[in-house]
C-alpha cells in the first residue's frame, strides 16, 4: 500500500510538477500566515508579526525546496535538469564539444575494437567443455624451442600415461573428392581416435571414429563437418553413405555439430581416422601434432614430468637417434600454444592502443579544465545563490558524463567498423579470427571505460572549478590561472608528449625492422616465378614409379609452354608452409643428428630458383631412381655437421637408418618458414626420382614475361598429361614472400595507426592549452606590447613557453621508451630496440609538429592590437 | 535565545508527529505548537523539518492529508493517523521506551 503511494505521489508529482508545487506553496504560506496570526495574536504589530514568523520559519524558498527534495522523484527531475542544462551548454560551445566527443570516441573505439581481437584470442576460453584441460604435447630440444612430436612418441606414451584422460595425434590431409563434376581437393584432418575425445566435441549425428577404426588397414571412414554436410546435400540419411575421395569409397560415419569449432584446423572440412603406418621407420618423424585431455586436476608441470619422465625411459632406448639425452617433453595449455606466435603482438598493439586511449582522456581532461576555468564566474554565481558544492559537482559531472556517453556510443561505432576492419586486414596466422566480434563482455568493457573515463575526466575540473574563493571570484573577473591549476595543465601536457613519443618510438622500431624484412635476401630469386602444387589423386599413384613417371611428364609439358624459361619440381616450396623435416646423421654415427628441412627436387630445381651452388654439383641425368642414392646440403648444415671437414662424398642418412646418401654439393642457404629467422633454416636435397612417398609435388617456373599471366597455361599442360589431378595454391614466389611479412605488416599498420592518431592528439592538447593560455594573458600581452615590447619577442614568450613543455616531454619519453622497448622485442628484426637514428628522428619530428601547433597561438598573441588587449 | 530550547531529538520526531495526531487531526503549524506547548517548549520545531516529515509519513501511508477550512475560515492542510500510523506510533513508543529505560539504569548505575 505504501509503495503504491510512493509510487503514484512521486509519478503525479513528476507529470503534474506544478499542482505539486502548488501545494508545496500553498502548505508553507499557510503555515506562515499561521505563525505571523500567533504572533499577532500575543500583542505584536502586523509588521513585526510577519517579520518574526518569517525568521522562525526561516526562508520560505529554503523550506519549499526541503519538503521538494525528499521525493525520490526529485533525484530524477534534477538529473533531468542537470542533462537539459549540460546538453545546452555543449550546444553552445560546438567546437569544444566535437573535439572532446571525437577525442573520445577515437579512444574508447580503437581501445574495444583491439581488446575485442585480443579478448576472444588469449583469454576467451577455447570453446570445449573442458577447455583448460586441453593440452597440446611437445618436444623440446635443448636450446629451448619447442617442435611437434612423433608417432612413435605418441604410441608408447599414451597408453602408459596417468596424468591424461585421452590423447589424440593428428596431421593435415588434403583429400580430393572425385565420383561428381569436378575433381575438388578438401581439406582435413587424418586423426587418431581420441581426437574428438580430447576436445570434448562429438557427432551429434552418427557416431565418433573408434579405436577399431584406427588401425593400419582399417576401414575407409569420415566425419563429415556441418558445413560440408549441408554442401554436399544436407541428407539427414547421410551416415551410412558413401563418398569417393582419392578414388576410394569412404562411409561417412558422422556429421559435428553445426556450432563445432575446430581451432586446430578452422577450415578443416572432414576428418578420417590417421592408420598410421609404422613400418618403415616413419614413425619417428617429426610430422604429427599431438594433444591430450588432462586428468581433471593434473596441473600441466606434473603431466610434464610425468611424460618427461615416461619418455626417457621408453624412447631414449627405444630410438636413441631421434630421442637422444638432450630432447624434453612438455605439455603446454593448447589456448597458449595456439595463440602463441601472436601473443606478444596482441600485447603490445594493446599496450599501444591503452597509451591512446591514455592520451584521448589526457586531452579530454585538459579541455574540460580549460572550459572550467572559463566558467568560474558562473559557477562562483551559482555558489552565491546558495548552490551546495555537492550540488555544481554533480552537474559538471553530468555534463562530463553526457560527453563520455556521446563519445562511448560513438565509440562503440567506431569499434564496430574497426573489428570489421582488422579482421578484413589480418594476417592468415591469426587464430580464431573468425570468432572475434563484439560480445558482452567487450561492449561491458567499453561502457566501462566510457563510464571511468567520464567520471575521472569530469571530477578534477569540477574539483578544480569549485575549489576556489566564490567571493575573490565575483570581487574582480579574474581571468589568470592559479599556479597550482598552471601546473597540472603543463603536467598533462608533458605527459601527452612523452606518450606520444613512446608509441611513435616504437612505431618507428617496427617500420624499420619491416624494411629490413622485405630487404633480406631469401635465398633465391624471387621475380619472375610461378608456384602451384598438384595433388596427385587416386590408386594408379600407389607406386612409386607411376608416380615418378607422372611427375617427369608434367614437367615436361610445363617446360614447352611458351614463356617458360625453365621449369622444377619440389617436395617442399620455401615460404609456403610447408614444413617437412628429418633428422639427418652422419652414417655411421648415432648421435649428433640435425632436424633439417628435406626437399625431393627434379634436377632444374636449383637453376629455377636461382639458389647458388657453392660446391661440387647438382642433380642431374645420372642420378636416376636405381643409381646411388645422392644427395645436396645447405651451406649452414655443412657448417654445423662438418665443421672444417670438406662435405663432399661424406655418406649420410636422412630419416631411417637406409639407404645412405652421398653428399655431391653445397648449395645456398634458403628461407624456409619465415623471412624472419633469424638462423639459417639447414636443408639436405635429394633426387626426386631417388624418394618415394611424395604425392603432391610444388611446380616452380620461371618465365620470361609476368609470371601472373602462365598460370592457366601451365595448369593445361598439367591436365593435358593426366586431367583427374587437383592443382592448388597458386602464387608468385613473391606473392609468397610478401605474405611471409604479412603479420608483421598487420602490426605495424595498427602501430602506425595509433601513433599517427597519439600525434594529432598530443598537438591537439598542446595547441589547446597554449591557446587558452594565450586568451588568459591577453590583458598581461596587451600591456607588454602597448609598454614596447615587440610583436616578435611576444612570439618568441609564447613559444619559449610551449617550448619548455616539449622539451620536458620528449625527454621524459624518450627515457620512457626505452624502458618500455624490450616489449617489442620479439618483433624487431636486425635492429637494435635503442636504435638511435628510430629515438633521434621520431625526437625531431615530434617536437616538429609540438612546434606548429604552439606556433598558432604564440602568432595570434603576437598579433594582439594593444588598445583591445587591454580592454578585455 | 531567551529560552533553551533545543531541536528536537534526532529521530523522534515522527514519533512525535504521530503522537500529537493520535489526539485530534491537526494542520503543521498546529502540530509544531503542540509540540512544544507539551514539551514545555523544551523542543523547537524546525518548519522546514516537520513539513518534509509530514509529507514523508503522508507518502509512506501512516498519514492521510486533507485540505479543509479551519475555525477562522482560512484553508489548511489538516493530517490525520491511519491504521498504520496507529501501528507505526505503538512500535515506535515502545522501542523508544526501552532505550530510554535502558540509558535511564545506565545513568543510575554510574551514580
Amino acid at each position: 500500500m505504501s509503495a503504491w503511494r510512493q509510487l503514484t505521489r512521486g509519478l503525479s508529482a513528476l507529470t503534474n510538477r506544478a499542482d505539486a508545487d502548488r501545494d508545496v506553496t500553498d502548505e508553507v504560506a499557510d503555515y506562515l500566515e499561521h505563525a505571523r496570526a500567533d504572533h499577532a495574536a500575543r500583542g505584536m504589530s502586523p509588521a513585526e508579526s510577519l517579520r518574526a514568523a518569517r525568521m522562525e520559519i526561516g526562508g520560505v524558498t529554503n523550506v519549499e525546496e526541503q519538503i521538494r527534495s525528499s521525493g525520490w522523484e526529485y533525484q530524477i527531475e534534477t538529473t533531468l535538469t542537470d542533462l537539459r542544462y549540460a546538453l545546452r551548454r555543449l550546444a553552445a560551445s560546438p567546437g569544444f564539444t566535437l573535439v572532446t566527443v571525437l577525442t573520445l570516441a577515437l579512444g574508447v573505439g580503437a581501445t574495444t575494437s583491439i581488446f575485442s581481437v585480443v579478448n576472444t584470442i588469449l583469454f576467451q576460453p577455447l570453446p570445449y567443455p573442458n577447455a583448460h584441460r586441453i593440452a597440446s604435447i611437445l618436444e623440446m630440444n635443448k636450446e629451448g624451442s619447442s617442435y611437434a612430436g612423433t608417432f612413435g612418441m605418441f604410441h608408447n606414451l599414451a597408453p602408459r600415461t596417468h596424468s591424461f584422460d585421452a590423447m589424440a595425434v593428428f596431421k593435415p590431409w588434403q583429400p580430393t573428392q572425385t565420383g561428381q563434376q569436378q575433381p575438388e581437393r578438401l581439406t582435413g584432418q587424418r586423426v587418431s581416435s581420441d581426437y574428438f575425445r580430447v576436445l570434448g566435441v562429438g557427432p551429434t549425428m552418427g557416431r565418433d571414429i573408434r579405436s577399431s577404426d584406427d588401425r593400419l588397414g582399417g576401414p575407409n571412414v569420415a566425419v563429415l563437418s556441418n558445413a560440408l554436410w549441408r554442401r554436399l546435400g544436407g541428407d539427414p540419411a547421410i551416415v551410412g553413405r558413401s563418398i569417393t575421395l582419392d578414388s576410394d569409397p569412404y562411409t561417412v560415419i558422422g556429421v559435428m555439430p553445426e556450432g563445432f569449432n575446430n581451432v586446430i584446423a578452422p577450415d578443416a572440412q572432414l576428418w578420417a581416422p590417421l592408420q598410421y603406418d609404422m613400418s618403415q621407420g616413419r614413425a619417428w618423424g617429426h610430422h604429427l601434432r599431438t594433444i591430450g585431455l588432462l586428468r581433471s586436476g593434473v596441473t600441466e608441470q606434473q603431466a610434464s614430468n610425468e611424460i618427461n619422465r615416461l619418455g626417457h625411459a621408453i624412447l631414449n632406448e627405444q630410438h636413441p637417434v631421434t630421442y637422444g639425452p638432450d630432447v624434453s617433453f612438455v605439455a603446454k595449455s593448447l589456448q597458449g600454444e595456439i595463440s602463441r606466435g601472436v601473443r606478444p603482438a596482441l600485447l603490445a598493439i594493446l599496450g599501444a592502443v591503452a597509451l591512446v586511449l591514455l592520451i584521448a582522456c589526457v586531452n579530454v581532461t585538459n579541455l574540460l579544465a580549460t572550459r572550467g576555468i572559463h566558467r568560474r564566474n558562473e559557477l562562483a554565481l551559482r555558489a552565491a545563490l546558495g548552490a551546495r558544492r555537492a550540488r555544481i559537482i554533480r552537474q559538471l559531472l553530468t555534463e562530463s558524463l553526457l560527453l563520455a556517453v556521446i563519445g562511448g556510443v560513438a565509440g562503440m561505432i567506431i569499434a564496430e567498423i574497426g573489428v570489421r576492419a582488422l579482421i578484413a586486414m589480418s594476417p592468415d596466422t591469426l587464430p580464431r579470427a573468425s570468432n572475434i566480434g563484439i560480445g558482452g563482455a567487450v561492449l561491458a568493457f567499453g561502457l566501462a571505460i566510457t563510464t571511468v573515463v567520464g567520471l575521472a575526466v569530469g571530477l578534477l575540473p569540477a574539483l578544480q572549478a569549485t575549489r576556489s574563493n566564490q567571493r575573490a571570484e565575483l570581487q574582480h573577473e579574474s581571468r589568470s590561472v592559479t599556479g597550482g591549476q598552471k601546473f597540472a595543465r603543463n603536467a598533462l601536457v608533458i605527459a601527452e608528449v612523452a606518450i606520444a613519443l613512446v608509441l611513435l618510438v616504437n612505431c618507428g622500431l617496427l617500420l624499420r625492422s619491416l624494411k629490413r624484412l622485405i630487404s633480406v635476401s631469401p635465398g633465391f630469386a624471387a621475380p619472375n616465378v610461378l608456384s602451384m602444387q598438384i595433388q596427385t589423386a587416386g590408386h594408379e599413384f600407389d607406386s612409386d614409379s607411376v608416380t615418378h613417371r607422372y611427375f617427369a611428364d608434367v614437367l615436361d609439358a610445363i617446360t614447352r609452354v611458351p614463356g617458360v624459361e625453365i621449369a622444377a619440381l619440389t617436395s617442399q616450396l620455401p615460404l609456403s608452409g610447408d614444413n617437412d623435416s628429418y633428422g639427418v646423421h652422419v652414417a655411421g654415427d648415432e648421435q649428433g643428428g640435425q632436424s633439417v628441412f628435406r626437399y625431393a627436387v627434379s634436377s632444374s630445381y636449383f637453376a629455377a630458383m636461382r639458389i647458388p651452388l657453392k660446391r661440387g654439383r647438382v642433380i642431374d641425368a645420372r642420378d636416376r631412381s636405381d643409381s646411388p642414392p645422392v644427395a645436396l646440403i645447405s651451406e649452414s648444415l655443412a657448417r654445423r655437421t662438418f665443421a672444417g671437414r670438406d662435405p663432399l662424398g661424406q655418406r649420410i642418412t636422412i630419416g631411417p637408418p637406409t639407404p645412405v646418401y652421398t653428399i655431391i654439393g653445397v648449395v645456398g642457404d634458403v628461407k624456409q618458414t619465415s623471412l624472419a629467422m633469424g638462423d639459417p633454416e639447414p636443408g639436405v636435397y635429394v633426387a626426386a626420382s631417388q624418394w618415394g612417398g611424395d604425392r603432391a609435388m610444388s611446380v616452380v617456373a620461371r618465365t620470361l614475361q609476368d609470371p601472373a599471366v602462365l598460370g592457366p597455361a601451365i595448369k593445361r599442360a598439367i591436365w593435358s598429361v593426366s586431367k583427374d589431378q587437383p592443382v592448388v595454391r597458386t602464387a608468385t614466389m613473391e606473392q609468397l614472400m610478401a605474405k611471409s611479412g604479412a603479420d608483421r605488416r598487420f602490426v605495424v599498420i595498427l602501430f602506425e595507426i595509433f601513433a599517427l592518431v597519439a600525434l594529432i592528439m598530443a598537438a591537439i592538447g598542446i595547441y589547446g592549452v597554449l591557446s587558452s593560455n594565450v586568451a588568459e594573458r591577453t590583458r598581461e600581452l596587451g600591456v607588454r606590447l602597448a609598454l614596447g615590447a615587440s610583436p616578435p619577442s611576444v612570439l618568441g614568450l609564447v613559444l619559449r613557453q610551449g617550448m619548455r613543455l616539449i622539451v620536458a616531454g620528449v625527454a621524459i619519453g624518450l627515457i620512457v621508451a626505452a624502458a618500455a622497448s624490450h616489449v617489442i622485442v620479439s618483433m624487431l628484426f636486425q635492429i637494435s630496440q635503442l636504435d638511435v637514428v628510430t629515438y633521434l628522428s621520431v625526437a625531431v619530428g615530434l617536437s616538429a609538429v609540438a612546434i606548429i601547433a604552439c606556433a598558432v597561438p604564440a602568432w595570434r598573441a603576437a598579433r594582439l592590437d594593444p588598445t583591445i588587449a587591454l580592454r578585455a | 535565545m531567551q529560552e533553551p530550547n533545543t531541536d528536537v531529538i534526532q529521530g523522534t520526531l515522527d514519533m512525535l508527529i504521530l503522537k500529537t495526531l493520535s489526539l485530534q487531526p491537526m494542520h503543521g503549524y498546529g502540530i509544531a505548537r503542540r509540540i512544544e506547548q507539551i514539551s514545555r517548549d523544551t523542543f523547537k520545531v524546525n518548519p522546514g523539518s516537520l513539513l518534509t516529515a509530514l509529507q514523508r509519513l503522508e507518502r509512506s501511508g501512516a498519514l492521510d492529508a486533507e485540505w479543509k477550512q479551519t475555525e477562522n475560515s482560512r484553508r489548511a492542510k489538516f493530517y490525520s493517523l491511519t491504521r498504520a500510523g496507529h501501528k507505526q506510533l505503538g512500535a515506535e513508543t515502545e522501542d523508544w521506551m526501552r532505550r530510554a529505560s535502558a540509558v535511564a539504569r545506565l545513568l543510575k548505575a554510574e551514580g
